[in-house]
């Protein structure tokens, strides 16, 4: 079973950061959603294994409580 | 019996799923229905004002079986041509304006208490079937719950009668321009009538949206201006999913609505209700002729949960799809439309219905689990596969009693008839026989056992005579 990398990955995360965030300027919080979720569907898609997506699921699901 | 004195007229089931044809077909209804219904077999889904469909599905992705994926035929219908069969059986009865006011029970038998224009009077019976809808009286009497999830959205029915060629298929519309916001769904019924099916949303005036002057823009935006229509039936409905806790208390059976609730989309709540028929009746013909003890019944309870839970499961997440409850959900069902058109990945995503296929029940005490190493083939705990057989098909050949279905398995089939098993053997060479062989898998000297409602009990690459009858008294509820 494989399993979800929680180590870094990117040799530039600044660059990678960006990316993901100056999609979102010019958007309202409602199309910023829907934008989001295209992007975890394709990711999701990718990666192909549910073990890996509930894995990530649950590590977000209980950091939410830390904000 | 029926406390109404007929049949009711508003259509409420209108698809009906192969699995439910094979059920009638044991029952010599099924070509009644078929050539009455309209066979449909493709879905279509569309969104926003796109006239070409972001998506379409084939419910019959296995080609070569006797009877569709699906036929439309209203309630109604269905229900006349099967009071017309049962009426050809000099031991059954129907009593038609007999209401159901009280029950009580014993060891071996209950009493319900019958009301009738005329008067009223007692029964009693081994068993009692409640299959007396949703608003179940004997549930209530008996002070049963009936657990799940209400849904805050209401659906207008608008079954109209207007003459245009169109493909008998379903379509399915997210935030159609006649419906913004909303789900619509377009269905093809027998005599030029229509299913025409709009999502309302949750804080509306129900006597309001029924109205002709109020219900004939949705339906003119649908079919266009140009169209003449008349109205057959309006109804707006809401709905719920849930279940009974059990199905089966001692000598009184739930059974259809009154065990289980589905929400429409996916065609389950019908469809499920022949499910439990079928799997509870060749179970108390069993008990009632003495060939099983009377703790098979609790099988019923159990597979027809299970049938009920998988219907519950899809139909609320088709549910939770066309009616997202919450911001983040409302943004993940728009990013699949949006990408279901140009990604295919997407398309599994979209979720108009998921309809009404065959549960299986893979770990029922009734099967014998697999012992040999198979690689694909029908799992014990399946319905059967239909295929072609000579010059007819498979299911026909099964029947409706156990079955042993074999490639030259060696076993003997005077033995077999002793124990009431008829067989069915695949290996002559022609063509027919081999699609057969290729759907079950089945290796020269092997076999399965088929229970009476044409689900797989056992199977063996190897067959033994002392292994069926143990696969046998299993699947009749005896270990
Ligand atoms: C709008 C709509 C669309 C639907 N579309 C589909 C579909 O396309 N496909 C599908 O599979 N399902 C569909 N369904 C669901 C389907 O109609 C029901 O699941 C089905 O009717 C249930 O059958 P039933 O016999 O269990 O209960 P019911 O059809 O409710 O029958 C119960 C019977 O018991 C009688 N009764 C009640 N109380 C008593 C009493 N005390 N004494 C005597 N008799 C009594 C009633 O008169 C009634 O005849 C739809 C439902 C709705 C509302």
């Amino acid at each position: 079973m494989a399993s979800l990398k929680t180590t870094q990955s990117f040799d530039r995360p600044d660059d990678v950061y960006q990316k993901l965030t100056e999609i979102h300027r010019e958007l309202s919080a409602q199309d910023s959603l829907k934008l989001n979720a295209k992007l975890i569907l394709l990711l999701a898609n990718h990666i192909g294994d549910e073990d890996v997506v509930d894995e990530a699921i649950a590590i977000a699901v209980r950091n939410q409580t830390k904000a | 019996m029926n406390q109404l004195e007929f049949i009711a007229a508003g259509s409420k089931a209108i698809c009906f799923a192969k699995r439910t044809l094979d059920i009638w077909e044991r029952l010599g209804v099924a070509k009644k229905m078929i050539d009455k219904g309209v066979v449909w077999n493709v879905g279509k889904v569309f969104y926003g004002d796109a006239s070409d469909p972001i998506y379409q599905f084939d419910m019959l992705p296995i080609k070569e079986q006797k009877h569709p994926s699906f036929i439309n035929l209203q309630q109604y219908y269905v229900e006349e041509i099967l009071v017309e069969e049962l009426s050809k059986y000099d031991n059954v009865q129907l009593r038609w304006g007999h209401k159901a006011t009280a029950v009580e029970q014993s060891s071996n038998g209950a009493s319900v208490q019958i009301e009738t224009p005329q008067g009223s009077y007692g029964i009693s019976a081994e068993w009692v079937i409640a299959c007396d809808g949703h608003r179940s009286t004997i549930r209530e009497l008996m002070g049963l719950d009936f657990q799940g999830q209400i849904f805050e959205d209401n659906f207008l029915i608008a079954d109209v009668k207007f003459k245009q060629e169109r493909p008998s298929e379903r379509w399915f519309w997210f935030d159609p321009p006649f419906n913004p916001g909303h789900s619509a769904l377009l269905h093809k019924q027998p005599d030029d009538v229509w299913r025409l099916d709009f999502q309302l949303g949750w804080d509306v005036d129900r006597a309001e949206c029924v109205k002709p002057e109020n219900v004939e823009p949705f339906v003119r935006g649908m079919i266009g201006d140009d169209v003449e229509f008349e109205e057959e039936w309006y109804s707006v409905y809401t709905f719920q999913c849930r279940r009974m806790r059990r199905f089966v208390h001692g000598r009184i059976v739930f059974a259809g609505d009154s065990a289980h609730q589905v929400s429409p989309f996916g065609a389950r709540g019908c469809n499920g209700g022949v499910a439990d028929a079928d799997n509870l009746a060749w179970k108390l013909n069993l008990i009632l002729n003495g060939d099983a003890q009377k703790g098979l019944i609790e099988s019923y309870d159990y597979e027809a949960i299970v049938t009920a839970d998988e219907n519950i499961l899809n139909s609320t997440r088709s549910t939770e799809f066309m009616t997202p409850k919450s911001e983040g959900s409302v943004a993940f069902r728009n990013a699949v439309l949006d990408l279901a058109e140009e990604y295919k990945f997407a398309q599994s995503f979209v979720n108009s219905g998921r309809l009404s296929t065959p549960v299986g029940y893979p770990d029922s005490a009734l099967n014998t689990p697999d012992k040999d190493a198979w690689d694909g083939g029908v799992p014990p705990g399946n319905a059967a596969i239909d295929a072609p057989l000579g010059e007819g098909w498979l299911l026909d050949q099964l029947g409706d009693q156990f079955a042993i279905l074999e490639n030259r398995s060696g076993l003997n089939e005077t033995e077999l008839g002793s124990l009431h098993i008829v067989t069915i053997d695949l290996s002559t060479a022609d063509e027919s026989r081999s699609i057969a062989l290729e759907r079950y898998q089945i290796p020269r000297g092997g076999a399965y056992l088929i229970r009476p409602d044409q689900y797989v009990a056992a199977r063996w690459k190897s067959a033994k005579f002392a292994d069926v009858q143990n696969a046998l008294a299993r699947a009749k509820g005896s270990q």
